[in-house]
């Protein structure tokens, strides 16, 4: 049972909040990346307000009962720290201090310093399908039948290990585990099919012998059915792949349709024109 | 000075798999992986006892230490096994940000380390994973010196919370410290007292360096030998005291110089007691097919190295 479990219409508007965090975050100290965290914001929205199954307080590493969740790419933590704050797992204030000194809520995501909802840490890209995989072979060890979820960029399928990782969850019928591609086409040099072309990725996950689901994820009323379309495609044999298409940038104007906004940060009159854009019904701004 | 016999050579490896056996059957939390080398390893037991907490991952180790750091979220203690130089070089970044930094409970063994690979060469002989290991923030360096001690730090390591590094190795060696031996990560064993120089040695190099002190006890030399099985974290305590007293050191390992035992033995005199200090080692230099034996000595690793080492020291005090 989601702690949370509300309405597409409530989503819509903690989504436009968790963009408010995300661009303040980043205007805050100059650096982090607001693309590829605008882009998913509606996707880690309806996991942690809908989707997931899941206990914020006490938080537990072991997860034991819950649905997990990974993030591959950890550049785009700022989206993630404010959907943890803003379901329960730290305070909302804490997201002030996101990549200064003595923070919990370092430039990539981290266990060191105990910030609550992480399990482990990431930004050097390709790892987090693999610690995915292993949590779900744990959970199947434990009879705990609940979910893992992981998110990668599609960028980051440049890396082998992805590679390595697909192979041995078909192998092994990990089908207690739901991966997602964010699949919005830009990496920091480009376009993904300029710097290494990904091609066709539900032949290739297919051929790998995954269960490829596609989604857009960037409109709640059918990214929501295709998320239980994913979890009811769990227990098959076959690990659950989502191929998710997202706009980088989404919601604010001048970011879409670029790599440009990959990582770097508005300035102060860019900020203010974000938050115009990302007006909210009962704004909450930390 | 102590006699050191054994009725047996035996391979550290094979400490290890019988080790992981046990904890199978005392532990139902240990899993175990395998990159395509159950047979080098000696996991053959473990997969055939515990088939369902077994995984063979294949020849894809960057993935296995990924897997294995995701089986530690819900309780299992994952066992990585595959060669020294696939278990580090080859993942260090896998190692670094999804254990060290993550500070997950995850068991990197790692055989076949250094030289004594033998024949297959320089592209499997690693001599540079202490180092590369002991760097890592919240990681234990462990490398044992025969099967009985081998197995005694596989079990230890699974009641240790924390990532651990346990390197060992190929060929037979002389089994010579106790079967019933308990294993204290961290604590160095006194194999002799002495007065004029400390030996301190790991894996391999300690059967030589237990020989070296009697071929310099012929010469009227009294040496200190301690093994030293886990480089980090460095038992401070116990070489400050034997050094206070000898007034010199060698050291004897498998590995690089730099980045090695004596690399760490070195820091710690340097800051706190300054004494003349040598190293048995390889000295900046990969390795290259032939025996182990052959091997350990154009490389400079064998007994009489060690004690040219001892004199060396003496000479300098």
């Amino acid at each position: 049972m989601n702690p949370h479990n509300k309405s597409i219409d409530e989503l819509k508007q903690i989504a436009a909040q968790v963009r408010r965090d995300i661009v303040r975050m980043v205007h805050a100290v100059n650096s982090g990346h607001p693309g590829g965290s605008l882009g998913c914001t509606d996707y880690f929205v309806s996991l942690y307000f809908s989707v997931m199954n899941y206990k914020p307080q006490p938080f537990n590493m072991d997860g034991e009962g819950e649905d997990l969740f990974f993030l591959s790419n950890g550049h785009i933590s700022p989206v993630w720290y404010s959907v943890l704050a803003r379901a329960g797992f730290f305070e909302v204030a804490e997201l002030a201090t996101f990549r200064k000194i003595n923070s919990r809520l370092q430039g990539h995501p981290a266990t060191e310093e105990g910030l609550p909802g992480i399990r482990v840490a990431s930004g050097s890209l390709g790892q987090g399908l693999s610690v995915a995989v292993g949590a779900a072979q744990t959970k199947k060890l434990n009879k705990d039948n609940n979910l893992v979820y992981v998110l990668m960029g599609d960028g980051e399928l440049g890396e082998g290990q992805v590679w390595e990782a697909a192979m041995y969850a078909a192998h092994n019928k990990v089908d207690n585990l739901i991966a997602t591609v964010d699949r919005n086409y830009q990496q920091i040099d480009g376009g993904t099919e300029e710097v290494l072309a990904l091609g066709d990725l539900r032949h290739k996950f297919e051929a790998f012998g995954w269960h490829v689901l596609e989604a857009d994820g960037n409109n709640f009323e059918t990214l929501l059915p295709a998320l239980e379309d994913a979890k009811k495609a769990t227990g098959n044999g076959k690990p659950v792949m989502i191929l998710m298409n997202t706009e980088m940038g989404f919601g604010v104007d001048f970011m879409m349709g670029s790599h440009k906004w990959h990582g770097v940060a508005p300035n102060d009159e860019q900020l203010e024109i974000a938050l115009q854009q990302l007006a909210v019904q009962q704004a909450s701004d930390y | 000075m102590k006699e050191y016999t054994y009725t047996e050579k035996k391979d550290t490896r094979s400490g290890f798999g019988v080790g992981l056996l046990e904890l199978g059957r005392t532990n139902p939390n240990v899993v175990a992986l395998c990159a395509d080398l159950i047979g080098s390893l000696k996991m053959d037991a473990f997969k055939k006892e515990f088939p369902e907490r077994f995984y063979q991952v294949g020849i894809a180790e960057a993935n296995m230490m990924g897997l294995a750091a995701g089986m530690t979220i819900g309780g299992k203690i994952p066992f990585t096994g595959t060669f020294a130089n696939f278990s580090t070089g080859r993942v260090y970044d896998q190692i670094r940000q999804s254990i060290a930094y993550s500070g997950k409970n995850v068991k990197i063994c790692a055989s076949h380390a250094g030289l004594t690979l033998g024949e297959d060469g320089a592209t499997h002989q690693i001599l540079e994973d202490v180092g590369m290991m002991k760097m890592l923030p919240h990681m234990t360096v462990i490398n044992p010196c025969d099967f009985n001690q081998t197995k005694a730090a596989t079990i230890a390591i699974a009641e240790y919370e924390g990532p651990v590094y346990l390197r060992f190795g190929r060929p037979a060696v002389p089994n010579f410290t106790p079967a019933d031996q308990k294993f204290e990560i961290g604590k160095a064993v006194m194999l002799n007292e002495g007065t004029d120089v400390t030996i301190l040695a790991t894996g391999h190099l300690v059967w030589k360096a237990i020989e070296a002190g009697h071929k310099l006890a012929e010469k009227g030399i009294n040496a200190e030998v301690i093994n030293i099985h886990t480089i980090k974290p460095l038992d401070d305590e116990a070489i400050l005291k034997s050094v206070g007293k000898t007034k010199c050191v060698v050291t004897a390992e498998e590995h690089q110089l730099n980045g090695g035992l004596g690399d760490s033995v070195a820091q710690l005199l340097g800051r706190q007691l300054p004494a003349p200090l040598e190293m048995v080692g390889v000295n900046d230099s990969f390795g290259e097919s032939g025996t182990p034996d052959q091997l350990m000595e154009k490389y400079g690793l064998s007994t009489e190295n060690i004690v040219a080492a001892a004199e060396r020291a003496i000479s300098r005090k």
